[in-house]
């Protein structure tokens, strides 16, 4: 943390989007986490991918739960709108929203305790409704707030500050989602925005739930010899099979990959991910064999990184719930309410 | 690129753009930090020190560190620099127990100056501690050369001037009012002096030798400027036809225009050959002028004097026309019509010369085809080794923080000279550096951006300011207005270190820097690196830092100094501490800090800050 604000003053040539914003708009409050933090970085690429989509501030809806991770929604886009649950509960906060207003983008941020401990039963029927929204796990394997405990992420054999070792095994969300039928599954590292950003923007358009798992090291408790989730670690052992680029719709296609590496996959909004196969063996459309690699790269402890599972047929949750199209806050209280006689109808049904 | 090296004194330097920009280095972001804790004598020692007139200078300097003043780069308008070093100067205290003293055992060598301007003074203020003898020749009754007779009184009080002249005389100078050299000849015979500093400025007006010049009845209604000005200065002229013609728009001609507003002139017209843009004034010079209701008549240019019955009626003009090319540049020009513009007074103000008559030609001083000495631009040194020059009289017309840097520099020369050294073999400029970190979040230095704008300067009433000729139209700025304007200064000479070794690229200084000056990248050609910058690079001119291979991929640290706040986030946001802020003190050596084999006393350091 600083003790001054981010002074509002800007370079004087930096770019605009469509509507005529910079960067700068889409920044939040100042951030009160560790210097370094990686999910500080997270929050960037967030702000820099709000930004490329030209996103109205007010279009984005923010939902969190408890943790450091959990803090950083404060951090961006302080025009969107933002709810702070409770522990493990943000799933079900996102579930009410996204019933109610299917015209917004949901963020939904969350860290590995909130989502691998307390959450994550929350986490799996969220998944398992396919909630229209981006979901981030801001991973560190430690609990930070709560000085470095390992949390259900950490790998065996890291070593935390002090020295000793974890010797249980950890829930991988990227295996989780796939295996809980998860339609589109991302890994990144909070210092590689250059894949982040895409990912970021690919997991908005993408219709459905988008599970984005980034490594953020926690630089205060878990940046040091020994953990599997230090900047250094990551860096080491990173394995990008998948890399997407976001193609804007004015945008062509630059034929600048080599043939048959290159996959554009069409986005329910008629926009563009351009997926860039960079093990030309792996089909980023084929469950099984996604689980598969991932445990094969695991067992030689390598983080599988980029969109390594992405399916944009599957139904979402407002396909099969049947959700009204127009939200909830616009339809007229007539329609919203039965009025007293309806009621009674109703409730003569279960007479 | 190669990582750049911070070990060369000039790239920190650089950064700090208005001193880069200050012909003699003023430690500007010191002296307005000292301002700010009201340490106005401190203030004003660090500028004495490096400019030697903070009082002359804080009215009337031609003030470069402004347009280069990195705020400007934020913002619509830079630091009043240039007005904030008259607070220094108007709210010292007595500095004089805090000037350099002459000993009372002087070394044994002998100086002529000629010229009593600020270049002649600065030779003397710097030579004088260190046991010289200093002879001034000066042909007025009064020291101080062009600030003198050419700026008017309503902008430089006489008594500042007097004040600041009188701190340098004081330390003993043999002062010979009244005494023109008229023969270098002569001075170099006595056999008194062991060097000789020519600082005779350029005193020769240009003359605009049109039809109607030289008419009789026009000759004492068509004046030089700065003969004009002399005049009105030591009170010879007291007045002025009620219509006035300024031929030129130099700084020159905007002193003409307003002085004569003071004597009597209510229809005064600034010719300017070309349309704004071409003008030689100063912007804020031209903004006076204007607001004193002087009208400045673009693209006309002066065709002959008009008599009429032997009188001065006016003057006729070709009015031109100008086409321009996409950068502004005049491409072609033709005249488009004739007229006349009835006056009484004419004022030439086309700039001036400096002219050396009483330079003979076998003396081993040699001239180029255009009669101006031939002069080594870092020494100083004529082509005899015993003949220094400075000032306007060096290299033309240049103003006086110029000269007062070629005075500090002559003054190395001269005792390098004295000493029988090589006048070549010079200190090198040294910068330090100091960690600014007092805790996690607290630095030695206000590191908060204030959005203020700039302080707009006061003046005195438009009615009132006529009525003298010697009524200072600048008020100075009020106590508010200071400690407003001071809080805009970026601190740019607190620096940010970066230390490669310490790096993780966790991107914590990339995100929070306000002004995205910051990008990690694969290395490549300045060229190319420059496209991929966070944000554009707007001034290639610039440099930009490239940090050595990061450890864990090689790619490099880019900063693009261009417009760093000096906000200190980065550094605030570094868990490893490998940004630090670090506040650079860049010492220029001066005459006393060369060695004195011939002294046996060291030499009075004049060290300040």
């Amino acid at each position: 943390m600083s003790f001054i604000a981010k002074p509002k003053i800007a370079h004087p040539g930096l770019p605009k989007n469509e509507l005529g914003l910079t960067r700068r708009d889409y920044e939040g409050s100042m951030s009160t986490l560790c210097a370094g933090c990686g999910h500080d970085s997270i929050t960037a690429a967030v702000i820099e991918a709000c930004w490329q989509m030209s996103m109205r501030p007010e279009q984005l809806v923010k939902l969190s739960g408890i943790g450091c991770s959990s803090k950083t929604t404060a951090y961006f886009v302080s025009g969107g709108h933002g709810f702070n649950s409770v522990h493990g509960r943000m799933p079900s906060i996102a579930t009410g929203a996204i019933a109610a207003n299917k015209d917004l983008h949901y963020i939904g941020v969350s860290g590995d305790g909130d989502t691998l401990s307390i959450g994550f039963g929350q986490f799996a029927h969220a998944m398992r409704r396919n909630l229209n929204m981006l979901y981030i796990v801001e991973n560190n394997g430690v609990y930070g707030l709560t000085k470095g405990q390992f949390s259900a992420s950490a790998d065996i054999g890291s070593k935390a500050k002090k020295g000793e070792e974890n010797l249980q095994p950890p829930i991988d969300p990227v295996l989780a989602a796939l295996t809980l039928g998860g339609t589109f599954v991302a890994r990144s590292f909070s210092g590689d925005k250059e894949q982040l950003v895409p990912l970021i923007i690919a997991g908005l358009k993408h219709r459905g739930f988008a599970l984005i798992d980034v490594l953020s090291p926690c630089v205060t408790f878990n940046d040091h010899e020994g953990s599997t989730k230090s900047y250094e670690f990551v860096r080491d052992h990173y394995d990008e099979v998948v890399h997407a680029d976001f193609v804007p719709p004015a945008r062509e296609i630059t034929a600048q990959y080599a043939q048959g590496d290159t996959m554009p996959v069409t986005m329910h909004d008629g926009s563009l991910i351009l997926l860039r196969k960079l093990d030309p063996s792996y089909d980023p459309r084929h469950r099984g064999q996604a689980f598969n690699y991932l445990r094969d790269k695991l067992a030689q402890n390598e983080f599988v990184t980029g969109l390594i599972y992405i399916d944009e047929k599957s139904p979402d949750f407002h396909e099969v719930s049947g959700t009204t199209a127009t939200p909830v806050n616009q339809l007229p209280f007539a329609k919203l309410t039965p009025g007293s006689k309806g009621l009674e109808k109703i409730l003569s049904r279960y007479r | 690129m190669q990582p750049t090296d911070t070990a060369n004194p000039d790239y920190y330097h650089r950064v700090v753009d208005c001193q880069w920009a200050c012909p003699a280095h003023t430690d500007v972001p010191e002296y307005i930090r000292l301002i700010a804790q009201g340490q106005f004598t401190a203030a004003y020692l660090v500028n004495r020190e490096s400019n030697v007139f903070p009082g002359i200078l804080g009215r009337v300097c031609d003030r470069p560190c402004e347009p280069a003043c990195r705020r400007g780069r934020v913002e619509a308008e830079p630091v009043a620099i240039c007005r904030l070093k008259r607070v220094a100067a108007d709210h010292r205290d007595d500095v004089r127990p805090y000037l350099p003293k002459a000993p009372a055992q002087k070394n044994g060598k002998r100086v002529a100056c000629i010229g009593a301007g600020p270049a002649s003074l600065t030779v003397a203020n710097d030579l004088m501690p260190l046991g010289y003898e200093v002879t001034i020749f000066e042909k007025w009754h009064t020291p101080g050369g062009l600030m003198r007779t050419n700026i008017p009184s309503f902008r430089l009080p006489e008594q500042v001037l007097a004040e600041e002249i009188g701190y340098i005389v004081d330390l003993g100078v043999d002062l010979r009012l009244g005494s023109p050299v008229t023969s270098m000849k002569q001075l170099l015979a006595t056999g008194e002096f062991d060097a000789i500093f020519v600082g005779s400025g350029a005193p020769k007006g240009k003359d605009l030798n049109l039809p109607g010049r030289h008419d009789p009845g026009a000759a004492a209604h068509i004046h030089i400027g700065i003969d004009w000005l002399e005049s009105v200065a030591f009170g010879h002229v007291k007045n002025i036809g009620r219509r006035v013609l300024i031929i030129g728009v130099g700084n020159t001609a905007m002193d003409c225009c307003r002085s004569s507003l003071r004597l009597g002139a209510d229809d005064v017209k600034v010719m300017a050959r070309k349309p704004r843009g071409f003008f030689k004034a100063s912007e804020w010079e031209l903004e006076d002028a204007e607001a004193e209701n002087v009208e400045i008549v673009v693209n006309h240019a002066p065709k002959s004097f008009v008599i009429e019955d032997g009188r001065l009626t006016g003057m006729q003009f070709d009015v031109m026309e100008y086409d321009l090319d996409a950068k502004g540049r005049i491409v072609a020009e033709r005249t488009i019509g004739e007229k006349f513009f009835a006056c009484d007074d004419v004022i030439l103000a086309i700039g001036q010369e400096n002219a050396f008559p009483w330079i003979e030609n076998d003396l081993g001083v040699e001239f180029d085809q255009w009669h101006v000495p031939k002069v080594n631009a870092a020494t100083f040194q004529s082509t005899r080794p015993d003949v220094f020059f400075g000032g306007d009289a060096a290299f033309g017309p240049k103003n006086i923080i110029w000269a007062v840097e070629h005075g500090h520099q002559a003054a190395i020369s001269i005792h390098k000279h004295c000493q029988d050294q090589d006048v070549t073999q010079r200190l090198p400029r040294m910068l330090n550096l100091s960690s600014r970190k007092m805790g996690l979040h607290e630095w030695a230095y206000k590191n908060d951006y204030n959005p203020l704008e700039r302080r707009l300067m006061p003046h005195v009433d438009l009615k009132e300011r006529f009525k003298k000729i010697n009524i200072e139209v600048e008020l100075g700025f009020t106590a508010e207005q200071a400690a407003a304007e001071v809080q805009r200064c970026l601190n740019c000479d607190v620096q940010t270190v970066f230390d490669a070794r310490l790096c993780i690229e966790c991107d914590a200084c990339i995100d929070i820097c306000p002004v995205d000056c910051l990008t990690m990248t694969p290395n490549g050609d300045e060229a190319e690196l420059r496209q991929r910058l966070k944000a554009p690079s707007l001034r290639a001119t610039q440099p930009l830092f490239v940090s050595a291979p990061l450890q864990h991929t090689a790619r490099v640290m880019v900063k693009d100094e261009d417009v760093c706040v000096h906000c200190g986030l980065c550094a605030e946001r570094c868990p490893t501490a490998a940004w630090d802020m670090q506040k650079s003190k860049i010492r220029i050596p001066y005459a006393s800090d060369e060695t004195t084999p011939c002294s046996t006393q060291p030499a009075q350091t004049r060290r300040t800050a």
